[in-house]
């Protein structure tokens, strides 16, 4: 058996300012295989969590730092992985 | 073509020099600042290292594909900006006007809804994020 995947969460903006976290690494349980599961995933801590992540909120979602869809499934190839929550962007 | 994330100001007659002109016949540039709107004395733009550039780069290399491009620049700053103060550059060199007017739009229009940054503004009121604009999205349409 490997080891459970590693992968590193990025927040960015007022997400990171709500968690008071920018960067954490976790391991994933077996069943969390998209970026919109390990979402809620997240979520399921509830309390700052719940409220920073929430769904009402509308969040984007980065792979790999590329933009993606919720249903972007995760490859674990035991690459260095990374996932960013934020807010719409706003540069420019 | 060259992409920059900078905390320090830049020169926009410096940088339209150093574009590569050969067989160049026009020069675009757009530049935006920090606008004091209700008050606003100073922003802190926050960004993504890493996906900045590679987004950036992307939106770069797309605009090279659609139009007759020779060279490009976007420099972006991050940090704290006061009003007044430039936030970013993006600049085409082309053959023709026609070419580098639609790239530098193009390549603004991306930025704005694809690359990784976030400002905040600073004011009587105290801070807030800057909310997206939905005028952002739809700029993006003539595009497709």
């Amino acid at each position: 058996m490997s080891a459970a995947p590693q992968i590193t969460l990025r927040f960015f903006a007022s997400v990171r300012e709500q968690l008071g976290c920018a960067e954490q690494t976790v391991e994933l349980p077996a069943d969390v295989t998209t970026t919109g599961q390990v979402r809620d995933w997240l979520i399921a801590r509830g309390g700052v969590w719940a409220e920073a992540l929430s769904h009402d909120r509308p969040l984007r979602t980065a792979y790999r730092q590329t933009m993606c869809e919720a249903s972007e499934q995760l490859i674990l190839d035991g690459s260095i992985q990374e996932i960013a929550f934020f807010p719409p962007v706003t540069g420019g | 073509m060259k992409i920059r994330i900078q905390l320090e100001n830049f020169d926009v007659s410096t940088e339209l020099a150093a574009l590569n002109h050969t067989r160049v016949g026009a020069l675009v540039s757009f530049v935006g600042t920090v606008r004091a709107d209700d008050g606003v004395t100073h922003m802190e733009l926050e960004h993504y290292p890493g996906m900045t550039e590679k987004c950036l780069t992307d939106i770069a290399m797309q605009a090279a594909q659609r139009w007759d491009i020779g060279d490009v620049v976007i420099i972006h700053r991050v940090g704290v900006l006061q009003a007044g103060e430039q936030i970013v550059l993006v600049a085409t060199a082309s053959r023709h006007r026609g070419s580098a007017f639609a790239a530098c739009e193009f390549i603004m229009d991306y930025l704005k809804t694809g690359a990784p940054f976030w400002k905040k503004e600073h004011g009587p009121e105290g801070a807030h994020w800057v909310d997206a604009r939905s005028t952002d999205q739809t700029a993006l349409d003539k595009w497709r």
